[in-house]
């Protein structure tokens, strides 16, 4: 254990995004209501500046802080992925804050801490890492769901969401600590070798190792560990469940990576069979659950579950290449929920929340532009052909039938199409109903903008597809 | 070698014994006191892992300052015991299934004989000398440098979220600004009143 003098150099986004965040904290606290805005900017600022600063670092992949940090090419791919949906999410939810009287300056600092949380995730190579920047970014979700103080609805999520995160966080080290038990180190490249040279039907390891899987499912929100995740989606105040929907997505993806592809890849034969059974129960309750749902937001939230099944099928095929079609399936339904869920807050004015089903009956009326962009979001969700999420689905079954899962796959295509069946009502209730309220949406100019590049993205990126499954490939390989 | 065995089983009893305690007694205050004295135990047993510096930590800060806290917040906070066993009969069975079954499961893989103590043989015994505050400064501040800052972060959010999700200004309360009273001049409190003496009669 010999010192090395510190090359900080490749967490440079992170101190970075640190930094800043410190800054507008204290910032904030000289501003008058009229110039909030200034937290708003210096929040986007940030971001943008921690994306110069990756984009510089992907040129030298490293190590830092004697091992336990690394930037590889999934760490530069999925923090550039968590900067651009987090810019997109504070530029959603501006005037929905503004609105509520929830327009201050601790939602964007406590949105920044999480960021960096999930940078320290998606760059750890020790399991201490993994684990703190895990509570770090949970820490700041549980606040930001409460952040509605007065809202009963918002308590009672964020005290569920803190009691069962606390629980797996529980289970989550109890898992690890089994694994240091046996490989006598919490380095995820050192447990890989000690892994690798034990049985892998090893009772100790596997006995860590369903703890940490359940720990995982925990924090994906994977059926049979998934019954907090409606709640808070419901209660959560719209703009945070925007927040919580997108990009601690990509965070939980880096800690299936690191934890059971980067550490304990060996024992995929025991992971497998527990991912198989996560994966068939996420997409059926919650394609099946969802149908019966009338709250859009709970409705997304079902719909969460089973994409988190359909992303699980990339990795239990355990190949390099369902590795990268999970990679590519989360960066999508990312960009999906987030295009979702923006439209919910886009739809909200003040003291109305747009999140029954029935407030997007005869969208089209109101206004034809939003409904096809809804109707674009609601098919890439569904899987429809000509767009992005029809190509991410089926880059997933086709690493599962690779694996020689065939039933899996058939599965997976039957759920599927059940799933479609309430993604598609919302397009009947937007074109094929009357409006029962016609009141104008008044946007600002710059959510527009986003919110249509957003929703076309998911067609309009079809020619670069091919560059994109290979940036996936790439980050995977690098892992390894 | 006996006596150590004896202080461990020791501790250890008064540990499990404690923190059962915790979780059943019926007086929030009892529950609280019953923690204090699991974290005492659990000091013990750290002790014997020649862990001085973290059993002393434990003490000093669990049992002399949160603990304290604690017991400040149960006695201010006007708790309904009967509230707070509402529906606990109703949800005892089916928890107390799951938690069996977890036991039962756990001492399965316990009683594989993958645990016992020729497996993880004692580590050799340290110098007398032997600073483990010093050992365990040198890895935090340099080896654990990054997941240290990292935790100190995370605290530095726990703060920033109770002052969030508590501090409210109450427009109906009365409140002195300092900074107002300092700023006071002699002319906003005084005024000097010209008056014509009265003659005596």
């Amino acid at each position: 254990m010999t010192f090395i003098t510190a090359n900080v150099l490749p967490a440079a986004p992170e101190i970075f995004v640190f930094s800043m965040a410190c800054m507008i904290l204290i910032v904030d606290l000289f501003l008058t209501e009229p110039r909030r805005v200034v937290s708003y900017l210096l929040t986007q600022l940030t971001l943008a500046g921690a994306a110069v600063l990756t984009v510089q670092g992907l040129a030298a992949p490293g190590y830092a802080f004697n091992g336990m940090f690394v930037a590889d090419v999934l760490a530069g791919v999925l923090k550039l992925a968590i900067y651009l949906v987090t810019f997109f999410v504070f530029a959603y939810s501006r005037d929905y804050l503004r609105d509520r009287g929830m327009f201050r300056g601790e939602y964007f600092v406590l949105g920044l801490f999480g960021v960096v949380g999930m940078m320290a995730m998606v760059s750890a190579s020790h399991f201490l890492t993994l684990y703190l920047g895990l509570e770090l970014l949970s820490l700041s979700l549980y606040a930001m769901v409460a952040f509605q103080r007065d809202s009963d609805q918002a308590t009672e999520a964020a005290m569920k969401y803190f009691v069962l995160g606390a629980i797996a966080s529980g289970m989550l080290l109890y898992g690890m600590s089994m694994l240091y038990g046996v490989t006598r180190s919490l380095d995820i490249a050192t447990v890989r070798q000690a892994v690798s040279a034990l049985p892998p039907d090893h009772t100790l390891l596997v006995f860590g190792l369903v703890f940490v899987v359940v720990g995982i499912a925990f924090k994906l929100g994977a059926v049979p560990f998934h019954m907090w995740v409606p709640d808070v989606y419901h209660g959560a105040p719209t703009a945070v469940t925007l927040y919580l929907g997108t990009a601690p997505k990509l965070a939980a993806f880096a800690l299936v990576m690191r934890l059971l592809i980067g550490g304990v890849e060996h024992l995929s034969a025991s992971w497998q069979d527990m991912l198989v059974i996560l994966a068939v129960l996420s997409m059926g309750i919650g394609n099946i659950v969802a149908i019966a749902q009338d709250n859009l937001k709970r409705m997304l939230a079902y719909s969460s579950i089973s994409h988190t099944g359909f992303f699980l099928l990339g990795i239990l095929s355990a190949s390099p290449n369902g590795y990268s079609s999970a990679l590519f399936y989360v960066l999508v339904y990312a960009v999906m929920s987030l295009g979702s869920f923006g439209m919910i807050v886009l739809l909200s004015r003040a003291g109305f929340e747009a999140e029954r089903l029935a407030d997007f009956k005869g969208l089209n009326q109101r206004s034809p532009w939003y409904a096809f962009l809804m109707m674009l979001l609601m098919f890439s969700m569904a899987g429809v052909p000509p767009t992005v999420g029809f190509y991410a689905k089926l880059l997933v079954i086709q690493s599962v039938v690779n694996a020689g899962l065939v039933w899996l796959a058939v599965a997976a295509v039957l759920l599927a199409v059940i799933g479609a069946y309430y993604y598609l009502r919302v397009v009947k209730l937007m074109y094929f109903d009357d409006a029962e309220d016609r009141s104008p949406i008044a946007a600002r100019g710059d959510v527009k903008v986003l919110l249509g590049a957003n929703a076309l993205s998911l067609l309009v990126s079809m020619p670069w597809i091919g560059a994109l499954i290979d940036l996936c490939r790439q980050a995977i390989q690098g892992i390894r | 070698m006996e006596f150590k065995q004896f202080v461990f089983y020791f501790f250890a009893t008064v540990l499990v014994f404690a923190a059962a305690m915790v979780i059943t007694v019926r007086n929030p205050v009892k529950a609280a006191l019953f923690l204090v004295l699991a974290f005492f135990s659990a000091a013990g047993v750290w002790l014997l892992l020649q862990a001085e510096f973290l059993a002393i930590t434990l003490v000093l800060v669990y049992v002399g300052a949160v603990m304290v806290l604690f017991l400040f917040v149960v006695m201010m906070l006007d708790i309904n015991l009967v509230r707070l066993r509402e529906g606990f009969g109703e949800y005892l069975p089916i928890g107390g299934l799951v938690a069996v079954l977890l036991v039962l499961e756990m001492a399965i893989v316990l009683a594989s004989g993958q645990f016992g103590p020729e497996r993880m043989p004692e580590p050799a015994a340290l110098p007398a000398d032997y600073s483990n505050t010093r050992a365990l400064g040198r890895q935090i501040y340099t080896v654990y440098a990054y997941p240290f800052e990292i935790a100190a972060l995370i605290l530095l959010v726990a703060i920033v979220a109770a002052i969030t999700l508590t501090l409210r200004r109450r427009k109906d309360t009365k409140y002195q600004d300092p900074g107002k009273q300092i700023r006071v001049n002699r002319n906003e409190r005084v005024r000097l009143v010209k008056m014509r003496a009265e003659k005596k009669t």
